[in-house]
């Protein structure tokens, strides 16, 4: 087996641990909230024959070990079991599947979250690159100026000044990102301008001072200098002997971003009434609906163990070394 | 008073059409564009006008909803699914008045023992079926019966039988005898709707008989309708199609409002209301109406027990201060009678209890205390500003004496385990459009939602005769009297009720808004047009 494969199986079994104990955690988490669904929906309605209807319907008399047991075995199998909210209908038949509740939000928050990552990431790399080339230049601090300014005001506000300059000053987007699974792509992409625009202002600065820093840093070692005494031009050099070293941290930074815009996203969800999968958790988690809190929670999980693995890989791969740890 | 607002207010009471006023506003040198502006201010507008694509901004609304009427926990499902796509057989109107929807007229059998409503004719769902007994009376069995999970089983729990009279009547039997079943009748919890073949209710389908007919609904984001060509009541809707987005974040709310992509928000916010008018485009609406915020006493925990302590409590408050500090003046300061202005057989019963630190003393000394420590749990769950009317309060009857320790208890699982649970805690209701309804479920003895465990005999007895009585002279005096015990011995501190404060563009135009629920009435696409 190669090294490289070797060290994803590790990792990716290493990952369903990880996933395993997060689901313990999830699901004990859940369970010591105060109040339950039929509390949450019915709130000053619940009369204690109403809530033990409910409990009795989805199933919350039973113990929580086996409630547990019945969630993690229906995971195995690909289940991810019905929303409460089906609970309301008296004659059954009709059922809200998690999965059903989750994909559109999913899909959404995907749309999203790549929207922003597709101008963020390549263009915070470039603009890292030259802040790194032309380090201490006017350029250079007024990138860091700009973009610190924005990484150290609230997500929110950043939204609510870009809804303020671009929706109610100059009426150029809109301020509601309300989309539907029918929308179409051109309109779909107007709508969420706004909010990608706020994500991309969020992650920018992370992600480029990172690249400078990681350019920076190799710029400075010997064997650059080296490469730059043998006559090579700039660009040669940033391209055979900088960037390669470079990849590892630069990933892994690219990573855990985009891990936050899948993620960590509700407030602009919320601001410019976004239907994504951060809203959904919320919506969920006030009124106990737990088996899509679980869902989203495993969801969540993945997404970091996962992009986390991706950026171990490329960065094995881009660094041989790595490949034979001491 | 000037001329044009003693004018502006006769045409608010209907004492003149619409046509003098505009003649008498143009004696007075009023442009008709001003003119017409009063009008609408006055809730008098222009005949209404058909056709357009309205979008409401809803406050509410949550992936967990269903169309289930069993449920409908806030605007987000009520306006849409009963307000614009259902009937009642019955509806308040804005005069807080029950009139017939569904049915064509309703009346009182056996001392009001019996209600027959015989039904409308002519009226189909949105499938072109016709309205039958069978599908009243489905629909109302839907929220009856052991296994029901529906928020008004317990309303509904006095019906003793349900039948159908020939093609076009329905005979409810009750217990006992109840004036105001009608009004029962119109809640948001029990539309019309088609009856399946094995005998229940079908409420999934979203086939109805309102003026709206479901195209598409996204829980918690959006909700799309046309309008229903063969409606029973011609005339209505105006609105050609209707769109109801969930925006829960205010900010957001005001924004898509003022942006123009939406043409109606419910709960506006009250702090930057102000500017959010001085867009020339806007305008805003308010109603006070039944609901109000509370801070309710277990009379049966000590010291609450004692009646001068309550007395001392009620006299230690300074209503109009929390009104205007901490609801900004979109209120009305209650005076611990819990039935809304705007009721049928309200009254205000004296002494009209204001901020007299003097007079708190006096009832304390009473109970033979010179000074009193209480807690007082609060959180924003129990309503908006409750902490911060709270700590004011506390401040306020420092003055008698009275020492009141503000607990902010956690928003999550406040009507778990703290309503209900802790001695004096704040509290919300949303009104009920009668007394009996109001009293039977909060301050009735025994009642599960009796948050005072208020169990005065005098008025227990009352609430029944009241119930059974036709008379409304007699009935008047009754509920007058039983308001006046809720005032002078019940253990509810009504601080104020509130206002439901909307805005809209000036596009939007109405006639006089109902106070019963929010969104006139719940029913704004129904009533509502573009001027």
């Amino acid at each position: 087996m190669s090294p490289v494969l070797r060290t994803v199986v590790q990792r990716l079994g290493l990952g369903l641990l990880t996933l395993f104990a997060v689901s313990i955690i999830i699901f004990s988490a859940v369970t010591t909230l105060p109040g339950d669904f039929a509390t949450a929906i019915l709130g000053q309605a619940a009369t204690p024959q109403t809530v033990a209807a409910f409990d009795h319907q989805i199933g919350l008399d039973k113990p929580p070990i086996l409630r547990y047991l019945l969630w993690v075995g229906g995971v195995l199998h690909g289940n991810f079991g019905d929303s409460f909210s089906s609970a309301g209908s008296l004659g059954g038949g009709h059922v809200r599947t998690v999965v059903s509740l989750i994909a559109p939000r999913l899909m959404n928050t995907l749309f999203l979250a790549g929207f922003a990552a597709v101008i963020a990431v390549p263009l915070s790399l470039l603009t890292g690159m030259l802040a790194a080339l032309y380090r201490n230049s006017v350029f250079d601090r007024l990138v860091n100026m700009v973009t610190l300014t924005w990484i150290s005001v609230p997500e929110f506000f950043v939204a609510y000044i870009l809804m303020l300059f671009l929706a109610v000053r100059w009426p150029l987007f809109d301020t509601l990102a309300t989309v539907s699974p029918g929308t179409p792509f051109a309109e779909r992409v107007a709508r969420t301008a706004l909010p990608a625009l706020t994500l991309v202002l969020v992650i920018f600065a992370h992600m480029m001072r990172q690249t400078r820093a990681a350019i920076m840093n190799l710029l400075s070692s010997p064997y650059v200098e080296t490469a730059r005494l043998k006559g090579m031009s700039p660009g040669r050099v940033i391209y055979r002997h900088v960037l390669p070293n470079a990849w590892a941290p630069i990933a892994t930074v690219v990573a855990i971003n985009l891990a936050y815009l899948i993620v960590g996203v509700v407030v602009v969800e919320v601001v410019f009434v976004y239907p994504g999968i951060g809203q959904l958790m919320v919506d969920s988690v006030s009124a106990r609906d737990i088996p899509v809190v679980q869902a989203c929670a495993l969801i969540f999980a993945a997404t970091y163990i996962g992009l986390n693995l991706l950026a171990d890989i490329i960065a094995i791969i881009t660094n041989p070394r790595l490949l034979h740890p001491r | 008073m000037t001329e044009l607002e003693y004018w502006t207010q006769e045409i608010k009471r209907g004492r003149i059409s619409r046509r003098e006023f505009m003649g008498r506003s143009a004696a007075l040198g009023v442009s008709t564009a001003l003119a017409t502006t009063l009008l609408t201010q006055a809730g008098v507008a222009e005949t209404p006008k058909q056709g357009g694509r309205a979008r409401f901004g809803l406050p509410h609304g949550a992936t967990t909803d269903t169309m289930d009427p069993a449920g409908y926990p806030d605007m987000g499902t009520q306006v849409p699914f009963w307000g614009s796509m259902s009937n009642s057989l019955t509806v308040v109107d804005y005069k807080g008045e029950i009139n017939p929807d569904l049915c064509e007229s309703m009346e009182p059998a056996d001392a009001a023992k019996t209600w027959v409503f015989k039904l409308r004719k002519g009226v189909t769902f949105h499938n072109g079926k016709d309205v039958v007994p069978d599908d009243v009376i489905a629909s109302f069995r839907y929220h009856m019966g052991p296994n029901s999970k529906s928020a008004v089983k317990s309303v509904l729990q006095p019906i003793t039988d349900i039948k159908a009279d020939g093609k076009d009547t329905v005979v409810f039997t009750l217990d006992g005898p109840n004036a105001d079943f009608p009004y029962i009748a119109s809640d948001y919890h029990i539309p019309i709707m088609p009856r399946n073949p094995d005998g229940t209710a079908d409420w999934r389908s979203g086939i109805r008989t309102g003026p709206f007919v479901l195209e598409s609904y996204q829980p918690g984001v959006s909700v799309k309708m046309k309008r229903f060509a063969n409606y029973y009541h011609s005339g209505l809707p105006h609105f050609d199609e209707v769109e109801f987005l969930t925006i829960a974040d205010l900010t957001a709310r005001s924004n898509a409002l003022n942006t123009g992509e939406v043409d109606w928000i419910s709960r506006a916010d009250l702090k930057t209301l102000n500017l959010l008018l001085r867009n020339p485009k806007l305008q805003k609406t308010e109603v006070t109406g039944y609901g109000h915020y509370v801070f309710p006493m277990m009379v049966d925990v000590p010291p609450f027990d004692n009646v001068n302590v309550r007395t001392a409590l009620k006299w230690a408050m300074n209503r109009e201060e929390i009104t205007q500090k901490i609801f900004l003046g979109h209120a009305i300061p209650g005076n611990d009678d819990p039935i809304a202005p705007a009721v049928k057989f309200a009254t205000n019963p004296e002494p009209i209890y204001h901020y007299d630190p003097e007079k708190a003393k006096f009832y304390l000394k009473k109970a033979g205390m010179s000074n009193l420590k209480v807690n007082l749990s609060a959180a924003d769950a129990a309503f908006n500003g409750a902490v911060d009317a709270a700590v004011l309060y506390q401040q306020q009857a420092k003055a008698a004496g009275i020492d009141i320790n503000v607990i902010r208890e956690p928003d999550d699982g406040y009507w778990d385990n703290v309503w209900l649970k802790k001695p004096w805690v704040a509290g919300y209701w949303g009104g009920r459009p009668t007394c009996d309804w109001m009293f039977t479920v909060v301050y009735a003895k025994g009642a599960a939602w009796n948050e005072t465990h208020w169990a005065n005999p005098q008025f227990n007895e009352l609430l029944v005769q009241a119930r059974g009585e036709t008379d409304n002279k007699k009935r008047a005096a009754m509920y007058a009297e039983m308001q006046q015990l809720v005032h002078d011995d019940g253990g509810v501190i009504v601080i104020v009720f509130n206002n439901y404060v909307d805005a809209s563009s000036k596009k939007l135009a109405h006639g006089p808004i109902a106070a019963n629920w929010e969104a006139d009435g719940l029913r704004i696409a129904e009533r509502w047009w573009f001027a």
